[in-house]
């Protein structure tokens, strides 16, 4: 079985985040950047699977800047076989509409039994990619899956959807994305920092996909202006006294929030 | 045959397996009736469906279009309804709601007509070129606009973002005639449906939460936080650590990775302030924290902060509000 990882850099939200104000482009120089954790426990999905089941093979992918090289590579250090990264200077600013046609014709390329991504990044929020990769690969998609059991032939997991839990199934081949109920991720060893090294990374370009990024037949979603919100001030702070509880009743009372 | 107004808004109204249209079907209405004419679409069981375009059209949609699916089957039925819809009624734009199941209907959607998507929109605008979609991005820290290159956009609409309601209609309700597009599609193997075991008001849209984070200690302990929930009729939530120490469901979590709250009132109970939890509540109007260290991030947005002991702060102002009430 053939199962490619999603994995996506994204700023770590451990600091603060910047948009660059005159292209509505993350500033990448702004803060750190790191592997997005939902992209890793997806990993360990896969992983783990791969540890019980002799002849399955995980494959990273990520659709990303090159400076991204050294993050994809850590989905090698965590035990991946194989990284694929689909660098072009033609996907900046890409949409999500760009964004799915481009994995969807890497995945396609690497060829593929199951897609496992994260349910939201951590930075665009979206959600909305697994679905799509769906629909251009022509499989079916279970989304939000918050355990995940995978058998030979069939995807099987719980979803917590907004009106309760259901349990889906899907045939293979197929896109899932999990939630965060799944468990963390395994750190990078040593051993594995150094075999990760040795494991093959592909590059693709926009070119070896056959994606068009202006292709004039697909519309494509774009940021027409970005502002960056006053940061909150801070207001009043006291030191519990004895009669803190108090003081913030009557906060409360002054403000009209009771 | 249905004439349709020019400035129709699609809107696809998530129909529970209850029957009742979601929680966000009025605000989707809402927002399209803002910018155009809200036509919805309602996809649901044979015995379930005229309820649902009677709630649908209680909300504001001109025209309610109506298919029946096979609840069975996930997402397929509603893409393939949609689809057919905005055949018929060309559209300006499409909102579908931003749940879980939203989103993977106006992704598949979008992918299929090849349509720009605009995720998570807080808001709807219409300038000279079309609607435009206004974000809130890095966790409420950046303003952000988007439009499509062309057509209609296809936008997902945060839950609880939007204030505006449209007027009742009267029910016009159109069988649509649509096309199964035959597309794979996982099936629906058992559902349980979600209890309301409690009183309090849903976390996401309440008007006032009270939000308890590791500093409550433990499990037992964490009632402390329903106590003054219940005080004040707010919602419950958590931040990550207290869910991943266990004390509450993940359902309760307010963050990045949570639920996004915008109350009235936020009360933050032994949460330390990461930033990932700021970003899941930093735009409520009023926030309150009471923290033991008092350089915690969350005082650095606090309106009223309280260096304390939530258990001896927490207990006399439940017992100060109550003697207000009376």
């Amino acid at each position: 079985m053939r199962i490619v990882v999603l994995v996506k850099e994204v700023p770590d939200t451990y600091g603060d985040r910047k948009l660059s104000l005159e292209t509505g482009l993350a500033d990448r120089a702004a803060s750190e950047s790191v592997l997005d954790e939902i992209g890793e426990r997806a990993l360990e999905v896969a992983l783990s699977f791969a540890e019980k089941h002799a002849g399955t093979e995980v494959v990273v992918l990520s659709m990303a800047p090159e400076s991204a090289l050294a993050t994809v590579r850590k989905g090698l250090a965590m035990g991946a076989g194989s990284a694929v990264q689909v660098v072009d200077e033609g996907l900046r600013g890409a949409d999500m509409g760009l964004t799915a046609e481009v994995l969807a014709a890497a995945v396609k390329r690497t060829g593929f039994d199951l897609v496992i991504a994260g349910n939201q990044s951590t930075d665009g929020t979206g959600g909305v990619l697994p679905a799509m990769l769906a629909e251009l690969l022509q499989v079916p998609h279970a989304t939000a899956l918050s355990s995940v059991e995978i058998g030979e032939d069939v995807v099987r997991g719980a979803r917590a959807s907004d009106a309760g839990t259901m349990t889906v199934s899907a045939p293979l081949p197929s896109v899932i994305s999990i939630t965060e109920a799944l468990p963390d991720a395994r750190f990078p060893n040593f051993k594995g920092i150094m075999a990760a090294k040795k494991k093959p990374f592909e590059t693709l370009s926009l070119a070896d996909l056959d994606v068009d990024p202006m292709d004039p037949g697909a519309a494509r979603s774009i940021m027409i202006a970005v502002s960056e919100k006053p940061p909150r001030e801070a207001g009043v702070k006291i030191t519990d006294e004895g009669d803190a509880g108090e003081k913030l009743a009557d906060f409360l009372a002054s403000n009209r929030l009771l | 045959m249905t004439d349709f107004a020019a400035d129709s808004i699609l809107v696809m109204v998530d129909v529970m397996p209850s029957g009742e249209v979601a929680k966000s079907a009025a605000g989707l209405l809402g927002a399209a009736s803002g910018v155009g004419t809200p036509v919805a679409v309602v996809v649901t069981t044979p015995d379930l469906l005229s309820g649902a375009a009677e709630q649908a059209a209680s909300l504001g949609a001109h025209v309610v279009l109506t298919a029946t699916g096979d609840t069975s089957v996930l997402s397929a039925p509603a893409v393939d309804a949609l689809v057919a819809a905005a055949g018929l009624v060309r559209p300006d734009a499409v909102l579908v709601s931003n749940s879980i199941e939203g989103r993977d209907i106006a992704g598949r959607f979008a992918a299929r007509t090849r349509s720009g998507l605009a995720a998570d929109a807080i808001g709807v605008s219409r300038d000279d070129e079309g609607i435009v979609a206004h974000h809130s991005v890095y966790g409420g820290a950046y303003n952000v606009d988007s439009a499509v290159t062309f057509g209609a956009p296809v936008i997902t609409v945060r839950q609880g973002a939007i204030d505006s309601r449209a007027e009742a209609q009267p029910l016009n309700a159109l069988p649509l005639e649509v096309a199964p597009a035959g597309a794979p599609a996982a099936t629906v193997e058992s559902f349980d449906q979600v209890q309301a075991t409690s009183t309090r008001p849903e976390l996401r849209g309440a008007a006032k939460v009270v939000a308890g984070g590791r500093g409550l200690g433990s499990k037992e302990k964490f009632e402390l936080v329903d106590q003054l929930a219940d005080a004040l009729g707010a919602a419950v939530g958590a931040s990550r650590a207290a869910v991943d120490a266990g004390y509450v469901p993940h359902s309760y979590q307010v963050g990045q990775t949570g639920v996004s709250v915008s109350p009235q009132l936020y009360i933050a109970l032994g949460i330390s302030g990461a930033i990932q939890h700021r970003a899941g509540m930093q735009t409520a109007k009023t926030i309150v924290a009471i923290n033991k260290d008092g350089d915690a991030p969350i005082f650095e947005i606090a309106d009223f902060g309280v260096v304390g002991d939530v258990f001896t702060v927490v207990p006399q102002l439940i017992a100060a509000l109550e003697a207000k009430k009376k």
